[in-house]
């Protein structure tokens, strides 16, 4: 099979993140294509050992790499030096991790996208395949002898025909020395030499996180710090009236409290009211006491009951004609199996578990940064452009996240904790409350979908019609942030007749990615009617979705831009979902498996889920059988514990998550209504790799969409309740 | 400001602080601990566990003057070296995603392991209910859990 190609040109790249982001602007800095610009960059010691800004080698032989990227719980902290340290043939375990700050010669530094690996891949591989070719010429020319006779060997230069070696440490002053070589005349691995890619290795920081001393966000001290809470409207983007803020002034510990005017963008400075305390307890204390009059004017008619009515009025009439292939009326006319239904998710808070927050420190005419964001450079200019700071004055430390899921590709905390240091002659550390974080996101927005399909006398899936009902924000327009549905959704481009309306509710929630951004809606919806289909037609779930798919071959695009799609790759993961599960051995009364598979993010993934659901109408599931193609894996660990928090996010998202809105206002304020899955819910999870010669691609996202339908139709299987409205609690499992 | 000594990871401190903050901001703020974390502030997550006369607590229920002289350890002072057997199967399970809960996770299977040092699968999975992970580790936590109690068992009979 021919490989994908990936899209790693400037335009596929911003149409990528445009696609992931629905609006957040990164900072573009694609690598140079000669390493040599950034030689020195990181050390300007002449007997250091520092060919690009990847990679430091001093005379003592400590190999230091640079961990380019934001660390939120992906695995790139690991995962992104593994690259480099295969190339650079050194021993991973003795090799020092340093976490980047935001610079400008490293190429884009951001977590979003599963682009991590696909975007460094072969720049890591070149960075590392470079500083060996220089080790090695470094070590033919301190012996004479010609540069093909020399190999590595787990960081040493060795010269087998003299049995001499040196190590890398020993050779870096003199690699300091030499020309850097042009990358396209270095040699790369085969694979069959790897011996770091692939393997498990556990996360760099695992030994400090056990012991409580690995440093998040929230944990940053500076000297001289103060601690600060930010209030913002209930309704988004409401303005402040009055507050008595005289008041809070007088409350112990308090230093100074003050009301901040927003800017009117949805995503950046909100007003509110800023406390700067002595302690976090003295700020949430004082916040505590915060009253406030708010201008919530915005926010009437703004329910999630009143949203449910406009979707049901919309969903009478015809949407905007958004594709339209074959004849699909005359397809259900003569179609041996008609059936309608009507989907529905609802709005989700990727409550992170370490709530947002952000640590500043203005001095010296500029701003320096301790943040978890997702996207830096896009920080970085909302600060700039928020309070007219020349780019140059502002630096960004990265700062282990305790999560991300999309939640930190938006970077309102920046610039609140801007807005606030700039006034106090003081380092400040910004801390929202679970409340603050639980009310103020950017939610994965809710879907409505009015859908009919058919099958033919033959069995065949012939026809789909989808009426969509999205928001948009503040618009009738056009969907909001993580509300598109593509054309190309399968299945469109599978059937001969295919048609897909859309609708859109104007909301003034602001939206925004969530792991796996649309995909995280859609293939509940997609791969749930497939499945109501086959059992429709009385055809099994997993044949049909081969037939659905047929034969190997790439479909485009079409429109030309965007992924072309592998039938080959996905009924492999398909397939082999299947036969790991043990499809169609028979199972007790009551229990059922269910399949489901995505395509995004370039990974292709199906998962079998096989659940139990008492008569009484209790659910629990028993094992999910997840497998992925997203080509070569880099940390085989890391792989698998992707994978498995994808189950159970998924499930957790499917089964109990729902964020819902009272006049504008977020319901939700904290885990006891919002919650995520716990350890007795969990399902045993079996993980299967088909490492295809493809490239290599990320692994944060593909996963999560799969599980909530995999969940809901093996329910169906198990006890014949068909889900279509999430989360599943709103189900009656009950069944005799 | 009242002042209170803590009996905390085998030695004393004494801060100065309200009377209502919680332990959990005593630690992270005034002690400079901050391996305990802030999840919900309602005794929800579990982030914030620590050992209270050895027993797993909530650190963000907890005002600092209903401690008196009680024996608290936080996840810094479960071990000399961080080779606790729990620790130690974390590190060999590579059970963190973003890591953020895990200090509270290690905490709970820490007091739990001491009453219970041969649990069943069900009584992990009861025991560590009330830790919250967002990255959703639990497979690798249970699996972790049991092997630092047939560690713990080993060392036991040594």
């Amino acid at each position: 099979m021919k490989p994908l190609p990936l899209p790693v040109s400037r335009r596929d790249f911003i149409r990528v993140s445009s696609l992931a982001g629905g609006g957040f602007v990164l900072s573009l800095a694609l690598p140079n294509n000669s390493l040599g610009q950034a030689a020195g960059a990181l050390d300007d010691t002449a007997k250091v050992f520092t060919p690009s800004p990847f990679i430091k080698i001093t005379p003592e032989g400590i190999i230091t790499i640079l961990a380019k990227n934001p660390e939120t719980g992906q695995g790139v902290k690991t995962s992104l030096p593994m690259i480099v340290a295969e190339e650079l043939d050194a021993d991973f375990s003795t090799i020092v991790i340093e976490q980047a700050a935001l610079r400008d010669d490293v190429g884009a530094q951001f977590a979003g996208g599963s682009r991590s690996t696909p975007d460094n891949y072969m720049l890591l591989r070149r960075a590392g395949a470079t500083a060996r070719a220089m080790l090695i010429t470094a070590a033919a020319q301190i012996w004479s002898v010609r540069v093909n006779e020399l190999t590595t060997d787990n960081g040493r230069v060795v010269h087998a025909a003299t049995g001499r070696s040196l190590t890398y440490g020993q050779l870096a002053t003199t690699a300091a020395t030499l020309p850097i070589p042009d990358e396209r005349n270095v040699r790369l691995k085969s694979d069959s030499e790897f011996r770091v890619l692939g393997s498990r290795v556990g996360g760099v920081d695992n030994p400090d996180i056990v012991t409580g001393r690995a440093q998040f966000g929230m944990d940053i001290k500076l000297p001289g710090m103060v601690y600060a809470a930010y209030t913002k409207c209930p309704v988004f983007g409401g303005k402040l009236v009055r507050a008595n803020i005289d008041h809070l002034k007088t409350l112990p510990g308090v230093r100074d409290a003050f009301a901040v005017e927003g800017t009117g963008d949805i995503t950046g400075l909100l007003p509110g009211v800023a406390i700067v305390a002595d302690s976090t307890w003295a700020a949430f204390s004082a916040k505590a006491q915060l009253e406030a009059e708010w201008d919530e004017r915005a926010g009437v008619g703004h329910s999630t009951a009143s949203y449910a009515a406009r979707a049901a009025e919309l969903g009478r009439t015809r949407g905007e004609p958004v594709r339209n292939d074959g004849d699909v009326d005359a397809a259900f006319n003569s179609a041996a199996t008609t059936i309608e239904a009507d989907y529905f998710y609802p709005f989700l808070n990727h409550a992170t578990l370490e709530p947002q927050g952000c640590t500043a420190w203005a001095r010296d005419g500029g701003l320096e940064f301790w943040t978890t964001s997702q996207t830096p450079g896009s920080g970085r200019d909302l600060v700039a452009s928020t309070f007219n700071l020349p780019k140059e004055s502002l630096k960004l430390n990265l700062i282990r996240a305790g999560g991300g899921f999309g939640r930190r590709l938006r970077n309102d905390y920046m610039v609140e904790v801007a807005a606030i240091a700039l006034r106090v002659n003081a380092p400040v550390k910004l801390t929202w409350t679970r409340e603050d974080d639980m009310r103020h996101c950017f939610f994965r927005p809710a879907g409505f979908h009015h859908l009919k399909g058919a099958v033919d006398a033959a069995g065949q899936f012939s026809a789909w019609h989808n009426h969509f009902i999205t928001f948009g924000f503040n618009s009738t327009q056009s969907p909001t942030s993580g509300g598109g549905l593509s054309p190309d959704e399968l299945p469109a481009r599978f059937i001969p007749n295919y048609r897909l309306e859309q609708s859109i509710i104007s909301t003034m929630v602001p939206t925004g990615p969530l792991r796996a951004p649309g995909s995280n809606g859609l293939a509940f919806v997609m791969q749930s009617f497939i499945d109501e289909l086959a059992h429709a037609a009385d055809r099994d779930p997993v044949e049909f979705r081969l037939e659905l798919l047929g034969e190997d071959r790439l479909v485009p695009p079409t429109d030309g831009r965007g992924a072309h799609y592998s039938t080959g790759r996905m009924k492999g993961v398909v397939s082999k979902a299947a036969a790991e599960s043990g499809w169609g051995s028979p199972l007790p009364r009551g229990e059922g498996r269910g399949i489901a598979f995505h395509f995004s993010h370039q990974g292709y993934v199906a998962m079998v889920a096989h659940v139990a659901v008492s008569t009484e109408g209790t659910l629990r599931v028993k094992h999910v059988t997840a497998v992925a193609d997203v080509g070569p894996i880099i940390n085989l660990s890391g792989a698998e514990n992707q994978m498995q928090g994808s189950v159970i996010d998924g499930l957790g998202m499917a089964w109990f998550q729902e964020i819902t809105f009272e006049s504008g206002r977020t319901v939700q304020s904290n885990f006891h209504d919002f919650p995520l899955l716990r350890l007795p819910e969990s399902p045993a999870i079996s993980v299967h790799f088909i490492q295809s010669d493809n490239p290599p691609t990320g692994l944060g996202e593909p996963g999560y969409p799969v599980v909530p339908p995999a969940i809901c139709n093996a329910i169906f299987a198990a006890c014949g309740q068909r889900i279509r409205t999430l989360p599943i609690t709103k189900n009656d499992l009950r069944w005799a | 400001m009242p002042s209170y000594t803590l009996n905390l990871n085998g030695g004393t401190r004494t801060v100065a602080v309200a009377a209502d903050t919680p332990l959990l901001w005593v630690l992270r703020d005034h002690l400079n601990l901050t391996g305990t974390k802030y999840g919900c502030g309602r005794g929800l997550c579990g982030s914030c566990t620590i050992h209270f006369n050895g027993t797993a607590v909530r650190s963000c229920m907890l005002p600092v003057s209903d401690l008196g002289d009680a024996a608290l350890t936080t996840i810094e002072g479960l071990s000399p070296d961080g080779l606790n057997a729990l620790q130690t199967a974390w590190c060999e399970h590579d059970v963190p995603q973003c890591g953020y809960c895990q200090a509270g996770q290690i905490m709970t299977a820490a007091a739990f392991l001491r009453d219970n040092p041969t649990p069943t699968d069900d009584e992990i999975d009861q025991a560590l209910a009330g830790n919250l992970c967002r990255c959703g580790t639990y497979v690798r936590i249970r699996s972790a859990v049991k092997a630092a109690a047939v560690a713990l068992q080993k060392e036991g009979g040594q």
